[in-house]
């Protein structure tokens, strides 16, 4: 579709962004109609992981890092989870040949296990 | 094969049966290789860093953990004082607290010290182990083996892991090739589980050593290539996020790293790479839901962004001093000759020297030939795992031979290639014997009806025509693949004793005790370390500070329980600047430093009526450059060479060279010894000084059997407020009038202490 390409630059990239933008609503709604729903959970969560960790990040910027450690406790903490997460949506999504020896349930208690211990961490961090 | 059965068991169960007795068998004999030292001399602690670490552990094991988290320790770095719990790698001690902790639960009542001297040798079994894990996943159980029997005796992990070796290389070793077996797992799997496992052990090993910056930079280094080869998978993501996530957050809870993973150079490697690995990842998952041209282009801007916006990021924030530069300790390895022009101290420890050829064979054997073979035969399979041993065996090999200390690093992975080459040549000649005879038949046929021309190539060919035998026959009895076979077994049997030998004669020697043969092979033991520290333990005040050069610090905290100025871990440039300068100045300045750092002996140690090249006569330049660097117009090296530019210590040595305190104290009294003739210092080869050494502002203290170690009480104050040159020189006039003979200015010293005490 970005076919209809000009000469002029500027003309290219406003096709192009206008396109874009039109692929990317295009992407969103086929996001919507082919995710399965327990997909669209972790995406939730992973959704509210990075609003937390913003959030955090944002203060941060406003007030000051006076107890780092402790930032880093909170923000370590919002980053690994997330990274944990996505890692079990990846895996659980079910059409990557790549793990066919993790089933879904090894996910689950990997995701757990590597939960259990990070926030060990943060906890023992957060001074 | 296939027939051997014993006791009735499948051939399976016999084939994990088998590698589970070799595999304690490595086990048992890296152990055994490591115990030279211990049986020819005693269980003591090495070395010089070892005995902070002891008596660290000491200190852990009789006051507890948490007092030892917030130790204090007031006896070393005497004006400041070490906060311990803060500067230093708890791993080892803990390691060593722990399994003290659980022998004596089993009434097991081993002393700690046992413990410490027996840790590394125990470790290195675990390391043999790990080996096996590591090269078992590269290819297969057989190269594991392989791996760990070469692991279990390579010298150049011996010479870190012999008994009584107490340093931190002792479990990190261990720690390092296990961190690396669980990547690898991990990445093989795309397992959160054994990425989280990795990152726990990389806690341990954070802990454990500081060379964990090698492991924070070498996986983001694999990944990195894996991206570039275009073989970045889902697997990949899962590994290294859970590995980061949690590594990163878990190394920070020690508090010698701190805020180190989030503020310095050595550590951006790392989270760049995890960023780069969210983007790769976030893009992949656009591309499902994208039309693959305009994937194309947000590929491209994404990638570009990224790459520049990071790069950008990490200069503006480097700039800006938000992120810490390179330490010089690191940046040395990259600029080699960084460390000679600014940092003296670094320069001066001699296991920071490049590495020659032969110390490469001498401590690795035939696994340096061999290894290049591995690595090519990781190019040709080239699978994730393959990628990830060619990166350590170049960067490691790289490290290696910029410095002698890495060499250690460099062991594993020699290890684990060379295995992988010589199990791949054992499994070609070492195939069924029927399927090999009927590959090798066509060709045999071909020479056997072709007889008219020699088969050059063919040893049964050759030996059945010099022999005069039928082929056939000479073919049963001689074969190549047995040739083969044998000379690589042959070559594996030299190895194994090259490595004993080594162990034996180079790298089992407690440099606390020195020792010599005789003539008649009888061994005769130098013992003048312990002598001298004893003496200071038992015969000065408790609170004593003794000045001495870094070297010996932690041996005189650990073993003569006395307050030092400085010591090995040399943190504060500074004030070790300031023991140079006492060292290398004339009395009277030396003086002045030494009351205001309440000095009370001087300990140095004097090799030149034995032959001991290790004294501090042969580092005092070493004294004199770190103190120029801080102090440029009061200690000038060249002031302490000979116009020719040499560097003596006979009659044409320097005045600054001959009024310095450290060549006064080494020489003091030294021609007594020879009764009046030309007194010979047999390190340096060459006579002394012919004019007696005088002392004003030292007394002797003691001295040890073999002039190695001497102790020197520093004088107080003279109590009429005179120079403490006047005051002798006084002392020595009234006595010169009185009795006219006596002029030795040790009696004179003697008697007026003397009448001092009846004064007093």
């Amino acid at each position: 579709m970005a076919s209809t390409r000009s000469n002029s630059s500027t003309s290219s990239q406003s096709a192009l962004s206008a396109s874009l933008s039109s692929h990317l609503l295009q992407a969103l709604e086929t996001y919507r109609s082919r995710t399965p729903a327990r997909l669209k959970f972790v995406d939730a969560y992973l959704a509210f992981l990075v609003l937390t960790g913003v959030l955090q990040f944002v203060y941060v910027l406003l007030v000051g890092n006076y107890p780092f450690n402790s930032f880093l406790a909170g923000f370590g903490g919002a980053v690994g989870s997330f990274v944990l997460a996505a890692s079990l949506r990846i895996q659980i999504s079910g059409n990557n040949p790549e793990f066919k020896d993790v089933s879904p349930e090894r996910a689950i208690a990997e995701f757990i296990f590597a939960q259990i211990v990070l926030h060990f961490f943060v906890i023992n961090y957060l001074g | 094969m296939a027939g051997l059965r014993l006791l009735n068991l499948t051939r399976e169960s016999q084939l994990s049966w088998l590698r589970v007795v070799i595999l304690s068998g490595i086990g048992i004999l890296a152990f055994l290789s490591r115990l030279f030292s211990v049986i020819r001399f005693e269980s003591i602690i090495h070395e010089f860093d070892p005995w902070f670490n002891y008596r660290a552990t000491q200190k852990l094991t009789e006051s507890g953990f948490y007092d030892f988290w917030n130790w204090f320790d007031s006896s070393s770095w005497y004006p400041l004082g070490r906060v311990v719990g803060g500067t230093v790698y708890p791993g080892i001690m803990v390691t060593a607290g722990i399994i003290h902790r659980i022998l004596n639960a089993l009434h097991f009542p081993v002393h700690i010290r046992e413990v410490c001297v027996f840790l590394a040798p125990a470790f290195s079994a675990l390391t043999a182990v790990a080996a096996y894990l590591l090269a078992g996943e590269m290819k297969d159980s057989s190269a594991g083996l392989l791996a760990a029997a070469f692991i279990g005796i390579a010298p150049g992990y011996i010479s870190r892991s012999v008994a009584g070796s107490y340093d931190n290389e002792a479990i990190a070793i261990f720690l390092l090739v296990f961190v690396f077996y669980l990547w690898i797992r991990a990445l093989k799997l795309g397992s959160a589980f054994w990425g989280s496992l990795c990152g726990l052990f990389y806690f341990y090993m954070v802990s454990a050593w500081g060379g964990y910056a090698f492991i924070t930079n070498l996986i983001p280094l694999h990944v990195l290539a894996l991206m570039a080869m275009g073989r970045f998978s889902s697997r990949c993501y899962v590994a290294y996020s859970s590995w980061y996530a949690l590594g990163t957050l878990a190394s920070m809870q020690i508090p010698f790293v701190g805020f180190q993973p989030v503020r310095t150079s050595e550590h951006m490697a790392a989270l760049g790479i995890f960023g780069l690995c969210q983007i790769m990842a976030f893009t992949q998952f656009l591309r499902s839901l994208l039309p693959a041209r305009t994937f194309q282009v947000l590929l491209q801007a994404a990638a570009l962004l990224a790459f520049g916006g990071g790069l950008a990021a990490l200069i503006l924030l480097t700039t800006s001093g938000f992120i810490a530069p390179w330490t010089g300790r690191f940046y040395s390895l990259w600029d080699t000759g960084y460390a000679k022009k600014y940092i003296p101290i670094i320069a001066s420890v001699s296991e920071h020297q490049p590495t020659a050829w032969p110390s490469f064979m001498f401590d690795l054997g035939f696994l340096i030939p061999i290894f290049p073979a591995g690595i090519f035969m990781c190019f040709q399979e080239l699978r994730d795992e393959h990628v990830f041993v060619i990166l350590y065996a170049v960067t490691a090999s790289y490290f290696a031979g910029v410095m002698v200390r890495l060499m250690l690093t460099l062991t594993p992975i020699v290890c684990v290639a060379s295995a992988l080459a010589v199990s791949k040549l054992l499994d070609v000649y070492l195939k069924d014997s029927n399927a090999n005879e009927a590959e090798g038949d066509p060709s045999s046929t071909n020479g056997d009806n072709a007889a008219t021309q020699p088969a050059e190539d063919d040893p049964v060919g050759l030996i059945s025509k010099m022999l005069g035998i039928p082929r056939h026959y000479v073919r049963s009895v001689v074969n190549t693949r047995w040739l083969v076979v044998g000379s690589i077994a042959w070559i594996m049997v030299m190895f194994a004793w090259h490595c004993t030998w080594v162990t034996s004669n180079a790298y089992s020697s407690p440099s606390v005790v020195l020792a010599s043969r005789g003539p008649d092979g009888s061994q005769h033991l130098i013992d003048d370390f312990r002598e001298a520290y004893y003496w200071l333990w038992q015969n000065t005040p408790e609170d004593a500070k003794v000045m001495s050069w870094w070297d010996y610090g932690y041996q005189i905290a650990g073993m003569a329980n006395r307050t030092t100025l400085v010591d090995n871990n040399t943190w504060n440039n500074t004030h070790i600047a300031t023991v140079g300068k006492a060292m290398s100045s004339p009395e009277d300045k030396s003086y002045d430093i030494m009351v205001k750092h309440d000095v009370d002996y001087v300990l140095i140690i004097f090799g030149g009526l034995i032959g001991y090249s290790g004294d501090d006569i042969n580092k005092f330049l070493w004294m004199i450059r770190i103190a120029e660097g801080i102090w440029p117009n009061e200690v000038i090296e060249r002031n302490f060479f000979t116009e020719r530019g040499e560097y003596r210590v006979d009659d044409e040595a320097t005045p600054t060279m001959k009024n310095s305190l450290m060549y006064k104290m080494s020489y003091y009294r030294f021609q007594d010894l020879y009764g009046g003739q030309q007194a010979i210092d047999r390190v340096r080869g060459t006579p002394i000084q012919s004019s007696k050494v005088k002392l004003t502002v030292v007394e002797e203290a003691f001295t040890s059997e073999n002039f190695i170690v001497r102790i020197y009480k520093v004088k107080k104050p003279d109590e009429l407020g005179r120079s403490l040159e006047s005051a002798q020189t006084f002392d020595e006039g009234k006595r010169r009038r009185k009795t006219a003979q006596n002029k030795s200015g040790k009696r004179s010293r003697k008697s007026r202490a003397g009448s001092k005490k009846q004064s007093e």
